[in-house]
């Protein structure tokens, strides 16, 4: 049932460690990881959209470079010259010695939409682009960059054109950029493994296209196209699911005076890759935590429970104690009257039979035919007066009256005095009496008679346990901390355990009627007590009993009452 | 016992047990009288001297240890021989402080008492 007790005890403790080192460690854990998110994603965030920033001017400024390469070739030379082929072969040359292999062709083109003269790889020569779009809209500005189409040589390209006038008519200087060359520009934004840049122009189509796994669907391209209303943004940041599930990272801003769109995605997971680290550190720190600390509660809770358990134990101990000894008081109060009270009657009785021994002695009542009779019946009365004397002894030396003076004793020099004087009667039983002494025993201060008292009660008794057996008696003296301990041991039958319990109350024995007035050890029990000391019994049926005496080396309060116990020996208590 | 029997005072508020005693201290050739308070005593140590005297130390009128002080200036020659209640030791000491020659733990039988009491004469000397 204790042990019932202990479990859910052990089990509530370990409950409310757990809660309460746990709970905290939970919401810092969260509250930090919160924070860092913020702060983390900003920073990402900032990261990319300065990597995005820095490739829009990129190309951007690649673009207008390339226009001004065209402008400035327009405007330094007349139609008249360009559309000589030779000489525009020769600026072909001089512009691919520059910005080699960016160019690929230049031509020049006339208001009717024909081109008059072309350098490069095709052969464009006359080509008609009266109805080509870019033709169209160049024809309406000064100048003009296409988005990317097929156009008559079959291969993706976009075109720069330059419109001129001469003698009143427009004509068109127009260049070609090699995709691959303006690729590469795009392609340095992918710097890490699953970013990548695309361009979209206005109508959705793709200028730039991703990885084909990267393919953003149409209805995403919308989304990309046409942001919320009122997103005045440079650069717009988002992030969305792709088709494989992928959390990405989009991040678009307008090129080209906005016709065209640059969009950079990357996945979340490796944007804010140090997030994730940083997080997962986070989390198992905080795991470890939570394991120690469950280990901690778990220790904790037992040892609490434990030592719990221990205090309870002691304090019913010492209550136990204190019944024994208000018990033990009550009664040697009630003995002592009694032991008073009957002692002079009795002694009366006795002498009044020994004063009828001596008047039998006489003449006349020696010849008596009774007289024997009579002689036996006195001697009865004054063996059972001397018993009534013992027991009364007893009786007031169990209400403390014995001689309580303390002086300085050595134990053993004490322990080998009773062990001489229990000597014969033990050889005379069989008993085989040993000592242990520990070297250097310290003095103790206690009541040189009243502990005499408690070795021969308890030698006393163990010799009467082994009447019939024989067997052997040691009694082991050491000294641990501030204690002395005294042991007494012997090989007799053992004390069951429903008597261990009661050997201490006053009266209890286990002798025949007329052996024992069960007060024996209940005075060890009060003596032992009153030094401030403990005595109990450990004991095994059939290997023996040890009794075990623990006395304090010293006492507060206690004082020498200075005087010498020499005088006391010479009255002696019969 | 060769010369003049001993001479005894047993004093004790206790009669039975201070008559038998007489009795038998008598059947032994003691001399004894008897005195069954402290004033009793004083007044019969006045008239007679004693060799012993046996003085219970608890008595309704006195206290034993004052009738032993006083026997002490009356008749310093007379050994007294103290009865205590058991336990009582220390007024015993206190006694023997005062010059009583021993105490015996009532209740005492009777053996034991003659024996101390041939003791303290012995001690004493003849010449005393």
């Amino acid at each position: 049932m204790a042990d019932a007790v202990r479990g859910s005890q052990t089990r509530y403790w370990i409950l409310l460690i757990i809660g309460a080192t746990i709970t905290p460690l939970f919401l810092a854990g969260i509250v930090i990881l919160y924070l860092f998110y913020d702060a983390h994603q900003e920073r990402a965030t900032t990261h990319l959209e300065e990597l995005v920033e820095k490739h829009k001017q990129n190309i951007d400024g690649f673009l207008d470079a390339r226009l001004t390469d065209i402008r400035m070739l327009a405007s330094s030379f007349s139609f008249e010259q360009l559309r000589q082929e030779d000489f525009l072969q020769q600026r072909m040359l001089d512009l691919q010695r520059v910005h080699e292999p960016v160019f690929v062709d230049l031509g020049v083109i006339d208001e009717s939409g024909t081109q008059v003269a072309y350098a490069g790889p095709f052969l464009l020569e006359h080509a008609d682009y009266s109805d080509a779009s870019w033709f169209q809209n160049a024809m309406q500005r000064e100048y003009f960059i296409s988005d990317v189409f097929p156009g008559l040589r079959g291969f993706p390209h976009f075109i720069v054109a330059v419109r001129s006038t001469w003698k009143g008519k427009p004509w068109i200087l127009r260049a070609t950029i090699d995709l691959v060359a303006f690729n590469d520009l795009v392609e340095d934004l992918r710097d890490s493994q699953t970013g990548s840049a695309f361009i979209l122009n206005r109508t959705g189509e793709f200028q730039i296209a991703p990885p084909p796994d990267l393919m953003p669907s149409s209805k995403f391209v919308e989304e990309l196209l046409h942001p919320d209303a009122g997103d005045r943004r440079e650069i717009r940041v988002m992030q969305r699911r792709d088709q494989k599930g992928r959390r990405n990272i989009y991040l678009t801003t307008k090129l080209k005076e906005g016709s065209w769109l640059l969009v950079y995605q990357q996945e979340v997971s490796e944007a804010f890759a140090e997030f994730y680290n940083a997080r997962n550190v986070t989390v198992l720190t905080i795991a470890l935590a939570g394991l120690a600390s469950v280990a901690v509660a778990f220790l904790l809770a037992r040892k609490m429970v434990s030592s719990i358990a221990d205090a309870e134990q002691r304090t019913q101990m010492i209550s136990q104690q204190m019944v024994e000894t208000g018990k033990l008081a009550s009664v040697g109060e009630l003995a002592a009257g009694i032991a008073h009270e009957i002692n002079n009657p009795v002694a009366i009785m006795v002498e009044e039979a020994g004063w009828i021994g001596d008047i039998l002695e006489d003449d006349d009542w020696a010849t008596s035919e009774n007289l024997q009779e009579f002689q036996r019946a006195l001697q009865q009365i004054k063996t059972q007066g001397t018993r009534c004397k013992q027991i009364t002894h007893k009786l007031l030396s169990f209400a403390r009256k014995t001689d309580e003076r303390t002086q300085e004793v050595d134990a053993r020099a004490l322990v080998e005095e009773i062990v001489a004087v229990s000597a014969q009667r033990a050889k005379y039983n069989n008993v085989e009496m040993s000592t242990v002494f520990e070297p250097d025993l310290p003095m103790i201060r206690a009541s040189l008679s009243e502990l005499q008292q408690v070795l021969l009660n308890l030698i006393n008794n163990a010799v009467d346990a082994m009447l019939q057996t024989g067997g052997t008696l040691e009694i082991a003296v050491r000294s641990l901390g501030d204690d002395l301990w005294i042991h007494v041991k012997d090989s007799g039958p053992g004390i069951p355990e429903a008597n261990l319990e009661r050997i201490f109350d006053p009266f209890f024995t286990t002798k025949p009627v007329g052996k024992g007035t069960g007060l024996g050890l209940s005075i060890c029990y009060g003596i032992v007590t009153r030094m401030g000391g403990e005595i109990d019994a450990i004991s095994e049926i059939g290997s023996g009993t040890e009794f075990r005496i623990r006395l304090p080396l010293h006492r507060e309060g206690v004082e020498d009452d200075g005087e010498e116990t020499a005088a006391a020996g010479r009255g002696g208590e019969a | 016992m060769e010369g003049d029997p001993i001479k005894l005072l047993l004093v004790d508020d206790e009669r039975a047990f201070v008559d038998v005693l007489c009795n038998r201290f008598k059947r032994k050739g003691l001399s004894v009288s008897k005195a069954y308070s402290g004033t009793e005593a004083i007044r019969t140590v006045r008239e007679q001297d004693f060799d012993v005297c046996v003085l219970d130390l608890k008595m309704e009128d006195m206290d034993g240890i004052e009738v032993l002080k006083i026997f002490k200036k009356m008749l310093p020659s007379m050994a007294v021989i103290m009865l205590t209640g058991h336990g009582s030791e220390r007024a015993a000491r206190a006694g023997i402080e005062e010059g009583a020659y021993d105490y015996l733990t009532k209740p005492c039988g009777f053996e034991e008492l003659l024996a101390k009491i041939q003791e303290a004469v012995a001690e004493k000397g003849p010449d005393a």
